[in-house]
């Protein structure tokens, strides 16, 4: 089946993969941030102490936790239109439901970070008339985040593969736009091919970078 | 300048601070001593809210600590307080750590509370270490590095919660000194130890815990020459005979 394998068409629909790529990275990093941040918030609601903050926190990651990305993106893709009173397009609202619900995920992984910093830590920073909040922001979260910096690029490199779902909104990433190019030009294997060859290469390298990054962070 | 007027706490259904009252005046030292476990921690953190209590009152410079109203970072920016396990941010340098507190609670300039740390690291003996990060540091020069971020704040009192217990025996004096130093400056301290040597040198009280409750609240001299409960004697015997 190799024998006729077309080199061609993969230079030929660079420019094009190339803007679906440009947009599965967009989506990652503006999802991640957007997720990072949120999950702080969630990770901070989930540890206080007022009871109705921690149960709704809690509420929240188990529901995000417990329904597939799909649905997810799809649910949006019709409930952010109807809730805003106009349509936002597919990238919006797809960028939204990945940074909602990966912020679920990073909420559990922040969660733990801060749990990790030793009291003591808290007591002296208390002690000496910094505010919770402060105390939160000043010392906790700083070692708490060095700490967490390989986990959360682990889970981006998952939220960089699972942008590839956008398909069913219709947002030409770069996996869409492989498989654009594979039906239009009826050379599936060599489309599909180089696309999970990209992923791959991308992924490795990301996890790679993040193994020595861990390496340096624990010495 | 500090009160506290029966001070009751429990941790669910165990009772670890009873019926406790203690009075510490302005440029005092109190030493409190007692075995593990007999709420001497737990005593000293309520003094500056670190840990609630159910019964009782303390009052602090006149502020009432466990009052609802009462503004608790206020009033703890202005008590010192030094841990048994120093608590340095590992994050930052002795001189950031000596800093942040002031900077962020006090509103001083950076080259201010620079300053003001500069003074307090050549005090500890400490000047060489201002760039240094508590990872790179001994526990004798992290709790010095420690004591000079108290002392940052300008504290009206010092609490030290057993400063030296978590230190190498080589290391302990370089930590009393400092200590010493304070109290022979006339800072009011408040000071849960076992270095007996300590409190005999520059104590003006020791006070007895055992079980939640003060057994004994004496002058110095008269603490060590005649203990009124045979729990404290037992004590002493115990820690001094070595």
């Amino acid at each position: 089946m190799f024998g006729g394998f077309d080199y061609d068409v993969i230079l030929r629909s660079l420019p094009i993969l190339w803007q679906g790529m440009q947009l599965s990275l967009l989506l990652t990093g503006l999802a991640m941030s957007g997720g990072i941040v949120w999950g702080t918030l969630l990770a901070l609601m989930r540890l206080s102490a007022f009871a109705p903050l921690s149960v709704a926190a809690g509420a929240y990651v188990n529901c995000f936790r417990s329904v597939p990305l799909i649905l997810v993106i799809f649910w949006f893709y019709f409930l952010v239109p109807l809730a805003l009173g106009r349509p936002v397009g597919p990238f919006y609202s797809a960028l939204i439901a990945f940074a909602l619900f990966e912020a679920a995920y990073y909420c559990e992984i922040i969660r733990a970070g801060i749990q990790s910093i030793p009291r003591g830590q808290v007591l002296a920073a208390e002690a000496s008339g910094l505010t919770y909040w402060q105390a939160m922001r000043l010392v906790v979260l700083p070692q708490a985040f060095r700490n967490m910096v390989p986990i959360l690029l682990t889970q981006g490199i998952i939220l960089f593969q699972d942008t590839s779902l956008v398909y069913v909104v219709a947002l030409k990433d770069f996996m869409t736009a492989a498989s654009v190019v594979a039906n239009r030009d009826g050379r599936l294997v060599e489309m599909y091919l180089f696309a999970a060859l990209v992923y791959f290469l991308i992924c490795f390298a990301g996890s790679y970078g993040v193994r020595r990054l861990q390496t340096r962070v624990a010495a | 300048m500090i009160e506290l007027d029966k001070v009751n706490k429990w941790y669910g259904a165990l009772h670890v601070l009873k019926d406790c009252s203690l009075a510490v005046s302005r440029g005092e030292v109190v030493v409190i001593c007692g075995p593990s476990g007999s709420g001497k921690s737990t005593l000293i953190k309520c003094v500056n809210g670190l840990e609630p209590f159910q019964g009782g009152r303390i009052v602090v410079d006149g502020v009432s600590v466990g009052d609802k109203a009462t503004n608790l970072p206020r009033l703890r920016s202005r008590i010192g307080m030094v841990f048994q396990h120093f608590e340095l941010y590992p994050h930052m340098s002795a001189l950031e750590n000596i800093c942040l507190a002031q900077v962020h609670v006090l509103k001083r300039s950076r080259a201010e509370a620079e300053a003001r740390a500069m003074e307090l690291l050549t005090r500890v003996g400490l000047t060489d270490k201002a760039r240094a990060y508590p990872g790179n540091l001994s526990g004798g020069q992290q709790q010095r590095v420690a004591i000079a971020r108290a002392l940052a704040m300008d504290p009206i009192a010092m609490l030290f919660d057993e400063p030296t217990s978590a230190l190498d025996p080589e290391m302990i004096n370089e930590v009393l000194d400092v200590m010493v130093g304070l109290a022979r400056e006339g800072m009011t301290m408040m000071v849960v130890t076992h270095e007996m040597g300590f409190a005999r040198k520059v104590a003006d009280r020791v006070v007895f815990i055992d079980e939640g409750q003060i057994l004994e609240d004496a002058q110095t001299e008269a603490f060590f020459a005649a203990p009124k409960s045979e729990r404290t004697v037992l004590f002493l015997s115990k820690i001094l005979e070595h």
